[in-house]
């Protein structure tokens, strides 16, 4: 057990648990941020998406201790001011089926916007290939993040 | 409702002899409101102009929380806006809750009608009285009665006091679709903003005070069991609170953190007893399915004579593997069992199985059960089982609180039912001019439901007759199932046995007008252009209705017009779950593996509720059934199943998905299912577009093994 500090959606957090926990974990349990998703335990599904100083992060394979000294930012803090842009264009194209992955999915889209304000067809399909569904909302969530860029979601 | 009412009102239900339109009145104790208008279990109106409507069916993202209140406020005359949901548990007020076989519009569209037009007739008499004018007078608008020729007007919550002393409408006009204002809006999804914000609670985000988690060691081997367990090394894990044996073939690690439950197991250390399957391969099951095809079948289907007829004979086998479900929330399931009682909240497609069997394993009665049923993340049949129920209440029971039992990937893809593997050998005789004058489809796969314990109906499984039906004016047929014995647990999997007979069928029909020289698509349409019923079960199906909608797909799609160089199609269609779909699929070929550009669908399902929710249904079974037919496929060697994670059991991503259209053929016929009719036509028109491609026929899935 150690004692790890870190910044999560702004305000500084104290945890005291093994450095080795998943980041996940660490949200879910520790600090009640249950809106990012355990899916696979093994970054292959990205359900799990988090910020880590502005990058998309698989939170189920980051250990805790890597994320120490560091702002996290999870689904809970995306919209802290309001939905983010990207939250309203998912409500806007009806993303969202059984909706657990889309947390992920919003943060991994949230990462691309902010880097590529304006993304191709090809830049949206390599940035959220890694993110699954099975839904299969693939095309609306690219509609989604189109109309988020073009709301100037990447501003 | 307060927990202490919401236990009044089912009994008041059970008092009135349930039904689904029985109506009783429950006044409301204890709060500020005096009463509350109920006239049946689906519904609850307050003084405050609050309308409740329950849902009795589980939300696992295909939009029922959405469509069954849609249906009753379209009777009720509601204002869509004014509209609060509230989910059901297991109940015995609502029939049947199980979610699964695309049932729930078709089997609830009565009942919500009939609810939602009992309550409006009642609060037309209310105002009626009120007003002291016929009742002919007064009209239900947007959430009000409406007196035109006074210009009066009051909020259904200005009447819930009245018309909760009225009687209740045994029979009532339902209204006619033309005047419909809700039915067939593409009205936004309810549960939306909770889930883009993260605030939706699914099964695994349910916690209770003190709440442990738990996860469960299994035997890897299928029907193996525990011999021995040494909890040494788990008990050092800091927050490992309980180690114990939980059943014959499975130990629970319990600990205050999910991190520290996963760790607890990983060192544990288990001896396992393999048991009669420890040399159990696919290879074997391939074999013995195979083998099956000269035992004794059940004839699903007969028309003519199939021996009689002469001409050239066709033959062709299929084959598909076991298939796992795979939903992006793993399984898990939270309960608290206290002495006499037990409840439960569980991600959940059978809420009363839930309560039944766990009153089973625990040793209690049904009525001491309580089962809450939270939003699943994505179902697909796989929480039609109950293990993960049962599971958290034994674990409950042992440590004597709160625990939540969580799957990990691996254990949802190892410990899942699988979709029965099946082999099945067609046949068919063409005339001089290249028609079927037979058609013959044996198939063997295992029982999912006599594996469960429910035997055969009339020699079939009870799944049969909603999945194995042959919509083609044959002038002689024959569809025949052998039952295979399967030691791998069996599961009913988005579309069931339908995938599986529509793969055999469609590609075979393809097989027969290829060898006829004839356009695929005229070959089926010349095969339905007979107006004619055909039975199957207890279903009637029309030709004329499969006709519309190939007809509408190849027209949309562009049937017969010329493609770019390299592209190709496929056609194919399928009835089940009363419903009537066609798809074409357009690919190209890539490294000798096929690349979907696009598919376009088409559907008749009746009355469509929601055009916006149908057509996610489409688009995402389509997916998901792309995803099966590339790769899907789940391995046995030595007893166990080999497949873990994403990584070799991978679904499909964006980059392989195509733009998939969706037509729907107007209809005001009763809605019939949509939940699973787009998954078994896409693997077929794939297969038939790569064989338009390459000349090659693919007759065994998945396509890339």
């Amino acid at each position: 057990m150690a004692d790890i500090t870190f910044r999560v959606n702004g305000g500084e957090k104290k945890v005291n648990v093994s450095p080795e926990t998943p980041l996940l974990w660490v949200l879910r349990d520790t600090l009640d941020l249950p809106g990012t998703k355990f899916g696979c335990g093994a970054g292959l599904c990205g359900a799990c998406t988090v910020h880590v100083e502005g990058s998309a992060v698989r939170s189920c394979s980051t250990p805790v201790s890597q994320v120490a000294g560091k702002s996290v930012t999870t689904i809970e803090g995306l919209g802290a001011n309001g939905l983010h842009v990207l939250q309203q264009a998912w409500i806007a194209e009806e993303v969202p089926q059984c909706g657990y992955c889309q947390t992920g999915q919003i943060m991994t889209a949230a990462a691309l916007l902010a880097k590529t304000p304006n993304p191709t067809d090809e830049q949206i399909t390599q940035a959220m290939n890694g993110n699954l569904c099975r839904c299969g909302t693939y095309e609306r969530i690219r509609k989604a993040i189109h109309r988020a860029a073009a709301a100037g979601g990447g501003r | 409702m307060s927990p202490l009412s919401r236990r009044e009102f089912v009994a008041a239900g059970v008092a009135a002899g349930a039904g689904l339109v029985i109506g009783f009145y429950l006044p409301h104790r204890g709060s500020s409101s005096t009463e509350v208008f109920s006239p049946n279990a689906y519904l609850r109106i307050t003084p405050d102009n609050k309308v409740t409507i329950v849902v009795a069916r589980s939300e696992m993202g295909q939009g029922v929380r959405t469509a069954l209140p849609m249906i009753l406020a379209e009777e009720l005359e509601a204002d869509w806006k004014q509209i609060e949901i509230e989910q059901a548990g297991a109940s015995t007020l609502y029939g049947d809750q199980t979610t699964g076989g695309s049932a729930s519009v078709r089997t609830t569209w009565d009942p919500m009608r009939k609810a939602g037009a009992a309550a409006r007739e009642m609060l037309i008499s209310a105002a009626a009285l009120t007003w002291s004018v016929p009742r002919s007078s007064c009209t239900a608008q947007n959430g009000s009665i409406v007196h035109a020729a006074s210009n009066r007007r009051l909020s259904y919550g200005d009447l819930v006091n009245k018309a909760a002393t009225l009687p209740i409408p045994t029979d009532v006009t339902l209204k006619q679709s033309k005047d419909y204002k809700i039915v067939g809006q593409r009205l936004a999804r309810v549960d939306s903003p909770s889930k883009v914000r993260g605030e939706a609670v699914f099964g695994i985000d349910f916690r209770l005070p003190g709440m442990k988690y738990a996860l469960l060691s299994r035997c890897p081997t299928i029907g193996g069991k525990l011999t021995s367990f040494d909890d040494k090394e788990s008990k050092k894990i800091s927050g490992v609170s309980y180690v114990g044996k939980i059943s014959d073939s499975a130990v629970a690690v319990v600990a205050d953190s999910v991190w520290g439950a996963m760790e607890g197991r990983r060192v544990l250390n288990v001896t396992w007893y393999d048991g009669p399957n420890k040399d159990l391969n696919t290879a074997a099951i391939v074999a013995s399915l195979k083998q099956g095809a000269a035992g004794k079948s059940v004839s699903l289907y007969a028309v003519g004579e199939v021996a009689k007829a002469s001409g050239r004979h066709l033959s062709a086998e299929y084959q598909l593997p076991f298939m796992a479900h795979a939903p992006m929330e793993p399984g898990n399931c939270t309960a608290d069992y206290r002495t006499a009682q037990c409840e439960l909240w569980a991600p959940t497609q059978v809420p009363q199985d839930c309560r039944d069997s766990v009153a089973q394993a625990v040793g209690l009665t049904p009525d001491q059960v309580t089962v809450n049923v939270t939003l699943m993340g994505g179902g697909f049949g796989r929480r039609l089982e109950h293990d993960y129920a049962v599971e958290a209440a034994l674990v409950s029971k042992a440590v004597g609180g709160p625990v939540k039992v969580i799957w990990t990937r691996e254990d949802d893809m190892r410990f899942s039912t699988y979709r029965p593997a099946s082999y099945h050998r067609l046949s068919a005789v063409l005339d001089g001019a290249g028609w079927p004058a037979t058609f013959s489809h044996r198939f063997v796969a295992g029982s999912i439901n006599g594996q469960k314990g429910s035997p055969p109906v009339n020699g079939a499984d009870s799944d049969l007759p909603d999945e194995a039906a042959l919509v083609y004016s044959f002038p002689n047929a024959l569809v025949e199932w052998v039952m295979a014995e399967t030691a791998v647990p069996l599961g009913w999997m988005r579309s069931v046995y339908a995938l599986q007979v529509a793969f055999a069928n469609e590609s075979f029909i393809d097989e027969l007008a290829v060898s006829a020289g004839k356009d695929p698509l005229e070959y089926r349409l010349h095969l339905l252009a007979r107006d004619q019923d055909i039975q199957f079960f207890t279903t009637t199906w029309h030709t004329a209705r499969m006709r519309g909608v190939l007809q509408l797909a190849a027209e949309k799609a562009g049937w017969g017009k010329p493609l770019p160089a390299g592209r190709f199609r496929g056609i194919a269609c399928f009835g089940c779950f009363g419903t009537y779909m066609a798809e074409v699929v357009e690919i190209s070929m890539e490294n000798d593996a096929p690349r979907v550009h696009r598919v376009v669908a088409a559907v008749d399902c009746g009355q469509v509720v929601n055009p916006s929710i149908l057509e996610q249904q489409i688009q995402g079974g389509i997916v998901f059934a792309l995803s099966n037919a590339l790769r899907a496929k789940i391995t046995i060697e030595k007893g166990r199943v080999v497949q873990g994670n994403f990584d070799d059991y991978a679904p499909l991503r964006m980059d392989e998905t195509p733009a998939v259209e969706v037509y729907a053929v107007p209809s005001t016929e009763a809605p019939t299912g949509i939940g699973e009719p787009s998954v078994p036509p896409l693997a077929p028109a794939l297969c038939n577009a790569i064989y338009a491609a390459t000349k090659k026929r693919i007759r065994a899935l998945p396509i890339l093994s």
